[in-house]
């Protein structure tokens, strides 16, 4: 699965995308946080404050607790401010 | 008709207001939102998702067209580096009278500040700090929910 990372998230973890297969028990996008910060702690710090993180699914913005299965794009970005 | 774009350079608000008044149907509205000189902010910047966000201002259209019966609409939103002064978001609707346009407009970019995924970073000389979300952006948008 292609991750994408804006603003801020882009910024603190160095890196615009990146491919991860996630384990099957991962199903959710917050299982996928969690899963993600497990593995790094730049990962664990970028994604430290759920209330200041937006998530989206092939570009349609989801809850944390949508299924991530079939997605092949799933974008991590700061609640929006643009206008 | 709808018509939506990002672009980096400034946009004509004549023009894209003279697209709208030849559909000949009576009233345009246009909202044009500026960077503000907020204390000290020199520039902002503006970064977006690609294809989300023109998927997302096309669908606040569709809406807008839906409940205001609207001729046509407008978005036009910058992207990159802009100064104190610039223009950054351009939006307008077109209806048989003026309510529906001004309404809507007011809907639009209500709407946009709240679903389409653009970020702002604001500069204050070299320092620079990404804009945090308003609570009361949020509030304004829940009003036509």
């Amino acid at each position: 699965m292609r991750l994408v990372y804006f603003a801020r998230v882009r910024e603190a973890l160095g890196r615009d995308v990146e491919d991860i297969d996630f384990p099957g028990k991962v199903q959710t996008v917050a299982e996928a946080l969690d899963w993600l910060a497990s593995q790094s702690p730049s990962h664990a710090e970028a994604f430290a404050d759920r209330s200041k993180l937006r998530f989206a699914l092939d570009q349609r913005m989801v809850k944390p607790d949508a299924a991530i299965s079939g997605a092949s794009e799933f974008a991590i970005f700061p609640p929006v401010t643009g206008g | 008709m709808i018509r939506v774009s990002i672009q980096t350079e400034a946009f004509d608000i004549a023009a894209e207001a003279a697209m709208l008044e030849r559909l000949g149907v009576g009233a345009v509205a246009t909202f044009t939102g500026i960077v503000r000189a907020d204390d000290g902010v020199t520039a902002i910047e503006l970064e977006h998702y690609p294809g989300m966000t023109e998927a997302s201002l096309s669908a606040i259209c569709e809406e807008a067209l839906q409940r205001w019966g609207l001729a046509g609409c407008t978005i036009i939103h910058r992207v990159g580096r802009m100064e104190v002064g610039e223009p950054i978001v351009l939006v307008l609707a077109a209806a048989a009278h003026r309510a529906a346009t001004l309404e809507a407009c007011a809907y639009l970019i209500d709407r946009l500040k709240t679903d389409a995924p653009f970020w702002k970073k604001e500069y204050r000389g070299a320092d620079a700090v990404w804009v945090e979300a308003k609570a009361s952006d949020t509030q304004r948008a829940t009003r036509w929910d």
